[in-house]
């Protein structure tokens, strides 16, 4: 009991912290999206905008979480169970996502499969000769490649640092043992990094529901191109106030979705660390 | 083996990124409606809800067919760069003709738009009125009392904004009338009008989010429709106030003909503009707080538009091309006054 | 020359699979990371020199920079300090409600930027919860560098603490009780024997953290303000406009030093993740 002050001065701290700065905005949220009643807020929530919104959130998001998932499990596997030049290099190039700004990942694949990009060019070409309208940018494949632009390096961040702790001692026995590389992935190296996977692909999934900037700088059509994000978006700009009560009625649905996320989390990371 | 890896990883690369790419193409669309793409700026949101029901009523009549309407809605500039770098549309409905220019510049717009529908291509305008808080309290009746001392403004950026732009111009026009054309002590006005500002946006709506919502600012300059809107959603909590000297705002609308041709929705695309200059489409451009094109209409409406101001027009300034070297291009006066603002502080 | 090869030799070849899943990394790397960032370098590399003097002289873009720079700098650092207080709260302590505190951390991980945005504006504008508080004492947060860096506060909590905990429960806890038996104070304890153990991961905590808040866009937009005259506005804010503005060579020129700036601080944390590594073997 020698610490207790210093205990309980940092935990004060801790808790004024993380209910001033994280806990507050939640419920904010919850009340601003009540603010006109229940009828109100699940009228808000079945407009066919909203809908459209919810339907290409989730596809963009479940592809994303597949793209990456895959990579995630390929780059991981490269990087920690081999040595090979370049590998430093690589993991940062793998990371580049998670610091370059969304806008910037939006202005780059704009300048690649817009219309004056240098693959969009050659679209434009095709399209006015065939007389079809293939479109990557302003259209769902390229909030697709967005989202998975945005959330490429989830997986492959969860699971790595598990997959160094683990070494590769297992696989190495294994394979001189003469086993094949799936039966070593699928009875040694999944079962170590089953929770941090399954982890990876939560947050994965998380951060593709919530894709704001790379988006937003390609797809404009409200109804059409739209994820729930820019739906806020887009009803927080009407100016009304039944629209910005509206436009927290679907952060509302975000923030119950982030709240999952983290009750999942927790569990996670109980599993992850129970002693095997 | 060798080959069978290179087969492997590229079949795997391949197949992943090609479902990724089809599963967001493949949309079943019904092949019988049409569907029209109508890319426009923030303010005419609640306008083209109103509008877009309307015409497919009318477009049902005629044409015995449902058409489909898809709305974009954004700063003006962004939207123009959006159709530019490859957005869908059939129509645009931007805030200025200098956006519609741009895009006729990148191969997108017939030349000659400006002529293919009455009025300039414009079939409702605005202008740019102040939004004060009831009561009006820090007695604001025209341009030189934003510069008052204790006056905040709330005005957009006219980097990415074309409401903004007019705001501009709107205060420039006042300074020359109200200094005898002196340019220079017209700047002097514009570098304190500006420094009276406190929250500059990207977007005119983004502003007035700022001065409704977050309570911030004593005066918004504003669209009139914009002004007018607001007004009507908070009653009783603000007052528009119309200067002495504003400027004409002509919203211009065109069919983006290489996109529309395409696709065959040209003339879907020409009857939609078109029907904007019916009675109906008039009267909701009235309604929806826009000064019908049509003087008959406007007249209907004159308590709502004050229709005594003396409105300088863009012409005035030589065109939008004109305007954007003196005032908005890198450099030009708007970065000089802002200059001006940032070394005075 | 195969940048790739593998200067191990046969070590290597024990576990399958070297072939296949480097190249499937590398082939989606390049297809959906590399190509799309490469456009704005083939860009950037036909910019003249006037166009990145622009940088320097237009006013606007270096304000934003300086932003940028300077309150994901100071939202760091507060980062720093909170983040290290509460991973050593979490390790250190038993208390109850722990888990929620664990999980409610990375609440910044799971909610969209956006939410984020127009939450913090409400909550700190001067009619909102916080805001009419300290409007009470004349203080806007909203529309001011203030509000600016609370919004990097929040989108950067997480980095810090998740950086510092693991390291953290992995101290070996000898070195103290021999600090402790021998009669050093708690707080020597804590300067000579925890703190350079925890500077690594303290130093990623920052890096990721200042590294997120260069690039964040969502959160920053709606409560920022985005003023040139208060120089509230960041660098995403500034691209995004030039783009708006058809000015694409000032926004590949402000894009590329970004990416600079990004890369330069990924690899310089990759490369203290190493130290760290090192040292604990």
């Amino acid at each position: 009991m020698k610490h207790s002050k210093t205990k309980i001065l940092l935990l004060s701290i801790s808790v004024v912290f993380v209910v001033v700065m994280l806990i507050v905005p939640l419920i904010s949220v919850l009340m601003n999206s009540l603010a006109e009643g229940w009828d109100f807020y699940v009228k808000a929530l079945t407009t066919p905008y909203v809908l459209s919104a919810l339907r290409l959130t989730l596809i963009a998001t479940v592809i994303a979480v597949i793209v990456n998932t895959v990579f995630g499990l390929c780059a991981a596997w490269a990087i920690s169970k081999f040595d090979f030049r370049g590998k430093h290099l690589l993991t940062t190039l793998i990371d580049i996502p998670f610091s370059v700004s969304p806008v910037i990942a939006g202005l780059a694949f704009i300048m690649t499969f817009g219309r004056m990009g240098w693959i969009g060019q050659w679209i434009e070409v095709l399209n006015d000769y065939l007389g079809t309208d293939i479109q990557i940018v302003f259209a769902v494949p390229g909030v697709i490649l967005a989202t998975i632009f945005v959330t490429f390096p989830f997986v492959f961040r969860e699971i790595i640092p598990v997959l160094h702790t683990q070494g590769r001692d297992e696989e190495e026995a294994a394979a001189l043992m003469g086993a094949k590389g799936k039966t070593i992935f699928f009875r040694i190296t999944l079962p170590q990094i089953k929770w941090a996977l399954l982890y990876g692909i939560v947050l994965c999934t998380a951060r593709a529901l919530g894709e704001f900037g790379a988006v937003s700088a390609m797809s404009k059509l409200r109804g059409e191109t739209f994820t729930l994000p820019l739906e806020i978006d887009a009803l927080y700009q009407s100016g009304s106030t039944d629209a910005i009560t509206a436009a927290f009625a679907v952060s509302s649905l975000l923030v119950l979705l982030a709240v999952g996320v983290l009750l999942l989390r927790v569990f996670f990371e109980a599993k992850l660390h129970k002693p095997s | 083996m060798k080959h069978k890896k290179i087969i492997a990883v590229l079949t795997v690369t391949a197949v992943l990124t090609a479902a990724g790419l089809l599963a967001g193409c493949s949309r079943g669309t019904d092949e019988d409606t049409l569907t029209l793409t109508n890319v426009s700026y923030d303010p005419t949101r609640e306008l083209y809800k109103e509008y877009n029901e309307a015409f497919q009523k009318h477009y049902k009549e005629q044409n015995g067919k449902d058409i489909r309407i898809v709305q974009s809605h954004g700063e003006s500039g962004s939207q123009a760069r959006s159709v530019i770098e490859g957005s869908r549309a059939d129509v645009v409905t931007l805030a200025l003709s200098y956006d519609i220019e741009r895009l006729e510049r990148a191969g997108l717009i017939d030349a000659g738009w400006e002529q293919e529908l009455p009025d300039d291509s414009a079939p409702y305008t605005s202008t740019i009125v102040f939004l004060v808080r009831k009561g009006n309290p820090k007695g604001i009746r025209d341009w030189n009392d934003l510069t008052k001392s204790g006056v905040s403004v709330i005005t957009p950026d006219p980097k990415s904004s074309g409401g903004a732009c007019w705001n501009f111009l709107a205060a420039w026009s006042w300074g020359l009338d109200h200094f005898g054309g002196n340019e220079i002590k017209t700047r002097a006005f514009m570098t304190d009008l500006y420094r009276h500002v406190t929250v500059m946006d990207a977007g005119a709506r983004g502003s007035t989010t700022t001065f409704v919502e977050n309570g911030q600012g004593d005066v918004l300059i504003a669209w009139e429709n914009e002004a007018l809107y607001t007004m009507r959603e908070y009653p009783g909590s603000y007052e528009v106030v119309v200067p002495s000297v504003s400027i004409l705002a002509q919203p211009s609308v065109a069919v983006v003909d290489r996109l529309a041709r395409r696709k065959g929705h040209e003339q879907a695309a020409q009857e939609y503009l078109r029907y904007l200059y019916s009675d109906e489409g008039q009267e909701l451009a009235a309604k929806n707080d826009f000064r019908p094109s049509n003087p008959e209409i406007l007249r209907r409406y004159a308590d709502r538009f004050d229709l005594d101001v003396k409105l300088t027009r863009i012409s005035d300034f030589g065109g939008w091309d004109a305007a954007y070297v003196k005032f908005f291009d890198d450099d030009a006066m708007f970065d000089k006054i802002m200059a001006d603002v940032d070394g005075s502080q | 020359m195969n940048p790739f090869s593998n200067p191990a030799g046969g070590r290597n070849r024990i576990i399958p699979g070297f072939g296949l899943t480097l190249g499937v990394t590398l082939a989606m790397l390049s297809l959906l990371i590399l190509i799309p960032l490469i456009s704005i370098l083939g860009h950037a590399f036909q910019l003249t020199a006037n166009d990145y003097a622009k940088l320097i002289t237009n006013s606007a873009i270096r304000n934003a920079f300086i932003t940028t720079l300077g309150s994901s700098f100071l939202a760091a650092l507060i980062n720093s300090v909170f983040g290290f207080i509460l991973a050593w709260v979490l390790v250190r302590y038993e208390f109850r409600g722990k888990t929620l505190l664990n999980g409610v951390i990375e609440l910044p991980f799971a909610l969209p930027t956006a939410v984020a945005g127009i939450t913090l504006s409400k909550l700190y504008s001067d009619t909102g919860f916080f805001g009419s508080f300290f409007a009470g004492y004349g203080i806007s947060i909203a529309y001011t560098h203030i509000g600016l860096i609370i919004a990097l506060v929040f989108v950067g909590i997480p980095f810090v603490v998740r950086s510092i905990q693991p390291v953290l429960e992995n101290l070996d806890p000898t070195y103290e009780e021999a600090g402790s038996m021998l009669g050093a104070s708690k707080f020597t304890i804590f300067r000579r024997i925890i703190f350079p153990e925890l500077r690594p991961a303290l130093l990623t905590g920052f890096g990721l953290a200042f590294a997120r808040g260069l690039g964040e866009y969502g959160s920053v937009i709606y409560i920022s303000g985005n003023s040139a005259k208060n120089h509230t506005q960041v660098v995403s804010y500034v691209i995004m406009q030039k783009l708006n503005y058809v000015d694409y060579a000032s926004a590949t020129a402000i894009a590329l030093v970004m990416l600079i700036i990004a890369f330069a601080m990924l690899f310089s944390i990759n490369m203290i993740q190493l130290w760290q590594a090192r040292r604990v073997q």
